[in-house]
């Protein structure tokens, strides 16, 4: 069984296609969406774990891309300039969500992109803007 | 009779190579086993090292005359006014200073862009006299063609601060950073027990002409610094609780390197600067022993809540606490984050220590020691 975030991009005019229950009960995966934000005749925009073994996830990814829905990890959304950072802390004052934290050993910025929820709160935090987040 | 060493005697076995050499962080923990006497015998220097956002910082800068002369009044590097009220071609640029005040680039990045060897638009105007007829210039310069980069800032290295809560409903944007609602988060900004005024927090052995690592290069202590405070409690280990002593640092910023010298900006608050600084303290005796052998669960500061009007004192915490990710306060667990970086404030350390170790940094004791205060004056509306 296998775990991913994924960041979700749904066009604007609805498909009609129930896509998240499908996932569910047709490819049997449990999904667990972690922020929405879906306005009919807008760009909608999904934060969504997905778990399953790692064939049908590849399965379910392949149907989004059917229904025109961009489904992309949520590693590859989130950019983080790691070799300008200063290890100052401030990002992870902010991330509630857990996805940054400090190591108390290194003194280092830990960052984990599968506990982000994309709330965006540490692209203003950081003094050294070093994180950007590319929905599309 | 305990140990006692002068800093020319420290400085000897500098020179020859034998000066033992350690960083506070290294005493801190040779403190959990050994007494203080056996430190004042065993350790010459421990070095100290801090890296935070420090905005009483800016630099001097001379940029060489134009033909015919220019006497500049109003001048702008990149956009940001910088501040003309003195010499010809001298100007200070002031961390801080932005074009516009939600500008999120300001004097810090200047300074960043300086030191890094980058060009920068240098505009200025003039009303013209008979000895300076220029009224106006606009060109590029950058660390090769100015003549003076002098680093000077009015208050560094603050012994201590506070740490951050917000109680209200609202997101509180702040120097301390983002304060999320309902103490969601508490910031602190320290280096702790790596900490230099809190490995001498009397100052026996820091004060104007003390030599410093600060920004990659070797500078020195100019001055105590601005809103400059012996006078606040002290705890049980001597160490005074919330912000009190500061320094002024002055270095060539020709030198430095911006490793240690970082342009900030904090959302809504305005532009800032991380400034890198460390002072090696000699260990003269049993007492500077005791005082270098600092932990954080001995420091202690302040809870303010920046949610209230009169910033409300709300409780203590120790940096042991802080640093583990988590404080209670009245009963209630909240996350803790830092704002100034120990990895980078490490660095600085370790830096030192080998600089001394090796024999290429003596130390220097004080030309003059700082006069104590009894505390600091507020600004009465009297108008």
């Amino acid at each position: 069984m296998k775990s991913r975030r994924f960041v979700l991009t749904f066009p604007p005019e609805a498909t009609g296609e129930p896509i998240t229950y499908n996932l569910i009960r047709k490819f049997d995966i449990m999904v667990n969406i972690v922020r929405a934000d879906v306005s009919p005749g807008k760009i909608g925009h999904l934060v969504m774990e997905m778990t399953a073994p790692s064939k049908v996830l590849k399965e379910g990814m392949e149907y989004m891309k059917q229904q025109n829905v961009e489904c992309v990890p949520i590693d590859r959304k989130i950019t983080y300039r790691k070799d300008l950072c200063v290890h100052c802390g401030a990002c992870s004052a902010v991330c509630f969500a857990g996805a940054l934290t400090m190591d108390h050993k290194s003194a280092e910025l830990v960052f984990e992109p599968e506990k982000c929820v994309v709330c965006e709160l540490c692209l203003t935090a950081c003094p050294l803007k070093l994180f950007a987040i590319d929905l599309g | 009779m305990s140990k006692k060493r002068s800093i020319e005697e420290i400085n000897e076995k500098i020179r020859k190579g034998k000066a033992v050499v350690l960083t506070a962080e290294q005493v801190a923990a040779m403190g959990r086993e050994e007494t203080p006497a056996v430190i004042a015998e065993k350790v010459d220097v421990v070095t100290t090292g801090t890296f935070g956002p420090m905005c009483s910082s800016g630099m001097f800068i001379n940029f060489g005359h134009t033909d015919p002369p220019m006497r500049m009044e109003r001048i702008t590097l990149n956009n940001v006014p910088v501040f003309a009220g003195i010499a010809a071609v001298d100007a200070y640029i002031g961390a801080t200073e932005t074009a516009l005040p939600h500008d999120q680039y300001g004097g810090a990045h200047v300074i960043e862009e300086l030191i890094a060897g980058k060009d920068i638009l240098l505009q200025a105007t003039a009303k013209g006299t008979d000895c300076y007829p220029r009224t106006e210039v606009k060109t590029l310069i950058n660390r090769a063609t100015v003549n003076e980069m002098i680093m000077f800032n009015p208050r560094n290295a603050y012994q201590n601060y506070n740490v951050a809560v917000n109680s209200t409903s609202k997101m509180k944007y702040t120097y301390m950073g983002t304060l999320l609602p309902s103490f969601g988060n508490a910031t602190f900004s320290t280096s702790g027990e790596l900490s230099p005024l809190l490995n001498d927090p009397e100052m026996r052995t820091i004060g104007v002409g003390t030599r410093i690592f600060f920004g990659g290069t070797t500078g020195y202590v100019a001055w105590h610094g601005t809103q400059f405070n012996t006078g606040k409690p002290v705890n049980e280990n001597g160490i005074p609780v919330g912000n009190a002593a500061t320094l002024a640092l002055i270095g060539n910023a020709r030198e430095m390197n911006t490793k240690f010298i970082r342009a900030a900006y904090f959302e809504k608050y305005g532009v800032t600067i991380f400034i890198g600084a460390g002072i090696p303290i000699p260990v003269l005796d049993e007492d500077m022993a005791r005082r270098v052998m600092i932990r954080n669960s001995q420091i202690e500061t302040n809870i303010i809540d920046y949610g209230s009007p009169g910033h409300d004192v709300l409780g203590r915490a120790d940096y042991k606490s802080l640093f583990s990710g988590e404080i209670t306060l009245n009963g209630k667990k909240i996350r803790t984050a830092p704002l100034s970086s120990l990895r980078v404030a490490r660095e600085i350390a370790e830096t030192l220590r080998l600089e001394i170790t090796a024999g290429r940094f003596l130390l220097t004791a004080p030309v003059e020691a700082f006069t104590k205060t009894p505390g600091l004056n507020n600004l009465d509306i009297r108008l």
